[in-house]
C-alpha cells in the first residue's frame, strides 16, 4: 500500500447559468510512496493545481464536484467527501503545501513567527515558549539567516526567497508525511529558485518526506522528480520514471512539451549596419525622502551609469535578477521615465527633448510588456488595442486602409483577422502577448522594448512567442532591447548580452562568449543557476 | 482559451462590450435591485406628467361642438359663456354647471393641483374622504396631489444634484489623481478643511441670505456635496496611470488628454457609478430635511419635507406624518436597493461565470 493512493480522480466544475460544466480533472490516478518525489507536469490549464488541491479538498465546493469512483487515500483513509474533523487532521499536520506566489499566500499582517507558530498551536498545545523555539528550529531547518531577528518581521519586510523559505517552514512545521509544493519557484528569481529547489530535496532526504512538485518547467523535473506524470487537458497521458521519460517519451504530448524548450539561435546581424540606439551614462536615480520636512536622504540608484550600443537589426540581451534595473533601464531608453545621461536614437539625442516633441519619434521605438493580462485594456477590443497607434499617429488614411493594416498586422503575429473583433479576455496568454507585439509592430517600429516578453507564459508558449521574434526581425530588421531574467530565453534571441547587477553593468560581449566563458562570479553564478539549477555556495548571488 | 461566443453581445439595440454583459447580467441577477429600478421607474415616470394625474384643470372639454384642452392653454370664462374675461375655474359649479350644459369634462384621476384648496368639509387638516383620498393637509390642500408633485421635485432636485456634484468631483479628482504632487497635496488638504464645514448650519445661514428657490438651493447644496466623490476618483486615477496599458499607451505617442478620458476615466467611472445612487439618496435627504426645517423651497411648494414638519405639528392628523414617512422610507430603500445591485455589477471580485 503507498502512502497516497489516487484512482480514477475526476473533478467537475459546474458551468454558470447554463454553460458546460467543465471537466478540469477526468481520471487521474497516481502513487505517492514516503521519500520519494513525484513531479505533475504540464501547461497551465491542465487541471495539475486542482489535482493537488482536491488532495487537501480545498476546492471551492459545491461549485466543484467529485465525480462518483474518485478516491483519494492517505495512508488507506478515504480523504474524498471525509468529515471536516478529519480533514483539518491531515491539512497542515499530514500534509503540508506550498503555494506559487509566497506574497498572496502569507498573511500581511502576522509576522513570522505568527504566521508559523499558527499551524504548530492548531495541531499541536504547545506552550508559548516551545512554539517559539519550534519556530526558530524551523527556520534555521529552512536556512533562513538571522532566524532570531526575523521573528518578529513582517512578509513585506522579506524578499521572495525568504518568504518562500517561510512558506516551507509552515509547510513542514508538523513534520508532514507529504509535502505538496504547487510552482514553488515560478515567481522567483533563477539563483533563488536554484537555492528553493535544493532546500526542498533536501528537507524530503532529512525527513523522510514523500514530495509532489508540481510545475512547467522540465529543467526543473530533470533535476528533481524520481517519477513524472505529464498532464494534458486534465488527463495523464503518460506517467513512468523520469529518467525513462525524459529519454523516451511516448506520447506526441510529452515530445511536444519537451521540444518545446526555446532554442536555436538568431542570425547574425549585418555587421556596417549603423548605430539606431546609443546610451551613455544613463542614470536613474529616484530620491529617498525621510523626516519632518521629507529632504532627501539618500539615492536609490536603479540605473546607475550604463552606457549600450545598439546596432540595427541586432538584438542585445538584458539579463539580472529582479531589482537589477532592467525594466527601468528599458523605460529610460524610451524615455518613459527621467533618466540623466545621453541616449540618442537614430542619430538624434533624445534625452533632453521635451514629451511633446518626442510623439512622432514613438512610432519609431515600441514596447512590449511582462504581463500580457494587464498590459491590454479589457474594455477595448483586439481591434480597437491594435488600432490606438494608428489613430494617434495618423497612419491611416480613412477606416478600411485602419482596418487593413490591423489585420495585417494581426497575421503577422500568427492570429486570424477574425481576432480582431473579439476582446482581450477570449485570449488565452500567448495570444494576448501575440495582441502586444501586434500593438508595437502595426506602427512599422524600428527598435522594439521587450520587456520579459516570455516569462507570464507557458513554456511551449515560450518557444512559440521567441520564434515568432526571431522571424519578425529577419523580416523587418527590427532592433530588439531584450529584457529577461532567463539566459535560455536570451540565449536564443540575443546577438549581444549585458549583464545588471544592482543597476551596474558587470559583465557585457557577444552572447557566445558571454555564455561559454563568463568572466564575472555573478554571471557564473547566474548560468549555473540557469542551465543546471544548481545554488553556488557563498555569497555571490545577493544573500535571500 | 475559452470558447469565444458566437453572437456579439448586445444591449437596447447597441453593441457592448463583454465586460458591460457580464454587468448587466450581474445586475440583472440581483432581484431586489432589479425590481427596485423597474418600481421607482414606473413611479418617477407617473410623477414626470404629473399635470395629468394631480390637477385642477380638466384634461379635455367639449363645448358647443369644439374640443378645449385646459392642460395646455387657458381659457377666459368668457368662452365657455360665464361674465368674467380672467380664466376659467372648473373647479367651481357654476362653470362646471356652464360647460356641461353644452358639452362634457374630462378630468384627471385627481381634480386637484399641488395648492388647489379642496374646499373638503373643514376643519383643516380634515381626513382621508373618497374626495381627497390622503386627507387635506392643514391649509386644505389635497395630500396626495401634493405627494405626486413633492415626489418629482425631490428626485429631479436628486438627480441634478448627484450629476452635477459627479461632474465637479471626477473633475477634480482626475486633475488630483493625475497630475499628483502639488497640486495633489493642495487640494486634499483643501478639501479636508471644506468637508470639516458643518454643512447644516451652513446651508441654513446662507439660505436666510438670499430667498431660496429651486436653483438657489441646487447651488448652495453643490458648495458642499461635490467632494464626495474626489477621494475615490483620485485614487484610482492615482492607481490606474501605472497600469501597463497605461503606460503602452504613453509609449504610443498618445497625448495626456487623450489618454485620461480613453485608458483611465473609465476606471473611475466603476466607482463614481457604483455611488450615484447613494449620492442621489444623500441630496435628497438633505433636500428633505431643510424643508421640514423651513430653510428650503419657498413657502407653497409640494415638498416631502414641509409635510413631514406638518405631520409633526399636527399629532391629531396621523395620515399626514404617515403619509410622509412611508413615502420617504419607501423612495429611500428603492434607491438603496438599487445602488447594492448597481455596486454588486461593479464588482470586480464578483466574477460569476
Amino acid at each position: 500500500m503507498s502512502l497516497l493512493e489516487i484512482r480514477d480522480l475526476s473533478v467537475t466544475f459546474t458551468g454558470w447559468r447554463g454553460a458546460p460544466p467543465v471537466h478540469a480533472v477526468k481520471r487521474v490516478s497516481f502513487d505517492l510512496d514516503p521519500g520519494e518525489t513525484l513531479a505533475l507536469v504540464g501547461e497551465s490549464g491542465s487541471g495539475k493545481s486542482v489535482t493537488a488541491l482536491s488532495i487537501l479538498q480545498l476546492l471551492p465546493y459545491p461549485a466543484a464536484s467529485h465525480d462518483p469512483g474518485s478516491s483519494i487515500k492517505f495512508a488507506g483513509e478515504e480523504l474524498v467527501g471525509a468529515p471536516p474533523g478529519w480533514l483539518r487532521e491531515v491539512r497542515g499536520n499530514r500534509i503540508g503545501i506550498v503555494f506559487q506566489e509566497p506574497m498572496t499566500s502569507l498573511n500581511p499582517l502576522h509576522t513570522v513567527q505568527k504566521q508559523i507558530g499558527e499551524t504548530l498551536l492548531i495541531h499541536n498545545h504547545l506552550s508559548a515558549a516551545a512554539v517559539r523555539a519550534r519556530t526558530l528550529e524551523l527556520l534555521h531547518l529552512v536556512g533562513l539567516r538571522e532566524a532570531e531577528s526575523r521573528l518578529n518581521a513582517y512578509p513585506h519586510q522579506l524578499s521572495g526567497g525568504q518568504r518562500q523559505r517561510v512558506m516551507i517552514a509552515m509547510a513542514i512545521a508538523n513534520e508532514p508525511d507529504i509535502l505538496i509544493a504547487d510552482e514553488p519557484t515560478t515567481a522567483l528569481d533563477v539563483t533563488i529558485q536554484a537555492q528553493i529547489l535544493e532546500l526542498l530535496r533536501d528537507l524530503r532526504d532529512r525527513l523522510g518526506m514523500a514530495l509532489l512538485l508540481i510545475t512547467h518547467d522540465l529543467t526543473i523535473v530533470r533535476k528533481m522528480a524520481d517519477r513524472v506524470c505529464v498532464m494534458s487537458h486534465g488527463e495523464i497521458v503518460e506517467a513512468g520514471a523520469a529518467g525513462e521519460i525524459f529519454a523516451h517519451p511516448q506520447h506526441p504530448y510529452t515530445q511536444r512539451l519537451l521540444g518545446a524548450q526555446p532554442k536555436g539561435r538568431a542570425d547574425p546581424p549585418p555587421h556596417d549596419a549603423p548605430v539606431l540606439v546609443e546610451g551613455d551614462a544613463v542614470k536613474v536615480w529616484f530620491p529617498i525622502r525621510g523626516g519632518l520636512l521629507r529632504r532627501v536622504k539618500g539615492q536609490v540608484k536603479a540605473v546607475d551609469g550604463v552606457s549600450l550600443k545598439l546596432r540595427a537589426g541586432a538584438t542585445l540581451g538584458v539579463v539580472g535578477e529582479s531589482g537589477s534595473g532592467k525594466t527601468t533601464l528599458g523605460l529610460a531608453l524610451l524615455r518613459l521615465i527621467d533618466a540623466q545621461g545621453t541616449i540618442i536614437f537614430a542619430g538624434r539625442e533624445i534625452s533632453r527633448e521635451r514629451q511633446r516633441a518626442l510623439r512622432p519619434l514613438r512610432r519609431e521605438m515600441q514596447v512590449v510588456f511582462q504581463d500580457p493580462y494587464s498590459s491590454l485594456s479589457p474594455r477595448l477590443s483586439i481591434a480597437q488595442v491594435v488600432g490606438e497607434g494608428l489613430r494617434v499617429h495618423h497612419l491611416a488614411s480613412d477606416e478600411r486602409e485602419a482596418r487593413r493594416r490591423i489585420d495585417e498586422a494581426l497575421v503577422e503575429v500568427g492570429l486570424e483577422p477574425e481576432a480582431a473583433e473579439r476582446y482581450p479576455h477570449e485570449f488565452s496568454g500567448g495570444q494576448r502577448q501575440r495582441v502586444a507585439i501586434a500593438r508595437a509592430l502595426v506602427l512599422q517600429p524600428r527598435f522594439i522594448v521587450l520587456d520579459e516578453p516570455t516569462s507570464a507564459l507557458d513554456m511551449s508558449v515560450q518557444a512559440q512567442i521567441v520564434d515568432l521574434l526571431r522571424e519578425l526581425q529577419r523580416r523587418h530588421g527590427l532592433t530588439y532591447l531584450f529584457i529577461s531574467h532567463d539566459l535560455r530565453v536570451v540565449r536564443a534571441v540575443a546577438h549581444e548580452i549585458m549583464v545588471m547587477k544592482d543597476g551596474k553593468v558587470v559583465e557585457a560581449g557577444p552572447t557566445d562568449a558571454i555564455l561559454e566563458t563568463p568572466q564575472h562570479p555573478y554571471t557564473q553564478a547566474l548560468m549555473a543557476a540557469a542551465f543546471d539549477l544548481t545554488a553556488e555556495p557563498g555569497e555571490v548571488v545577493r544573500p535571500h | 482559451m475559452r470558447a469565444s461566443s458566437p453572437a456579439r453581445p448586445t444591449f437596447l439595440g447597441r453593441r457592448i462590450t463583454p465586460l458591460t454583459r457580464r454587468r448587466l447580467d450581474n445586475f440583472r441577477a440581483n432581484k431586489r435591485g432589479f425590481w427596485s429600478l423597474w418600481i421607482f421607474l414606473v413611479l418617477f415616470g407617473i410623477t414626470l406628467v404629473a399635470e395629468v394625474i394631480a390637477n385642477d384643470r380638466p384634461l379635455l372639454i367639449r363645448y358647443d361642438g369644439a374640443y378645449y384642452v385646459p392642460v395646455l392653454h387657458n381659457y377666459p370664462e368668457t368662452t365657455f359663456g360665464g361674465f368674467f374675461p380672467s380664466e376659467a375655474k372648473y373647479s367651481s359649479p357654476a362653470v362646471q354647471k356652464l360647460i356641461e350644459e353644452k358639452g362634457w369634462i374630462v378630468w384627471p384621476l385627481i381634480p386637484f393641483s399641488y395648492d388647489t384648496i379642496t374646499y373638503a368639509p373643514g376643519p383643516y387638516p380634515s381626513p382621508p374622504s373618497r374626495i381627497d383620498w390622503l386627507g387635506t393637509d392643514d391649509q386644505g390642500r389635497d395630500v396626495l396631489a401634493r405627494l405626486i408633485y413633492g415626489f418629482r421635485i425631490s428626485v429631479l432636485f436628486g438627480l441634478a444634484l448627484t450629476v452635477a456634484s459627479s461632474v465637479i468631483g471626477v473633475a477634480a479628482g482626475a486633475v488630483q489623481g493625475y497630475f499628483g504632487g502639488i497640486i495633489d497635496l493642495g487640494m486634499q488638504r483643501f478639501i479636508e478643511v471644506w468637508s470639516g464645514l458643518p454643512t447644516l448650519y451652513m446651508l441654513i445661514i446662507l439660505a436666510s441670505l438670499v430667498q431660496p428657490n429651486f436653483w438657489w438651493l441646487l447651488g448652495l447644496m453643490l458648495l458642499f456635496s461635490w467632494t464626495s466623490l474626489v477621494d475615490l476618483v483620485r485614487a484610482e486615477f492615482l492607481r490606474a496611470r501605472n497600469f501597463d496599458y497605461v503606460r503602452a499607451a504613453r509609449a504610443l505617442g498618445m497625448p495626456d488628454r487623450q489618454i485620461i478620458v480613453r485608458h483611465v476615466l473609465p476606471n473611475a467611472t466603476v466607482a463614481t457609478i457604483t455611488f450615484m445612487p447613494f449620492i442621489l439618496n444623500a441630496s435628497i435627504t438633505t433636500l428633505t430635511s431643510l424643508d421640514f426645517l423651513g430653510f428650503g423651497l419657498p413657502p407653497g411648494s409640494p415638498s416631502l419635507g414641509e409635510l413631514l414638519a406638518q405631520g409633526k405639528s399636527n399629532l391629531q392628523a396621523p395620515w399626514l406624518g404617515i403619509t410622509a414617512f412611508l413615502v420617504l422610507a419607501i423612495m429611500l430603500s428603492l434607491l438603496n436597493f438599487v445602488g447594492e445591485a448597481v455596486r454588486d455589477a461593479f464588482d470586480p471580485r464578483k466574477v460569476i461565470g
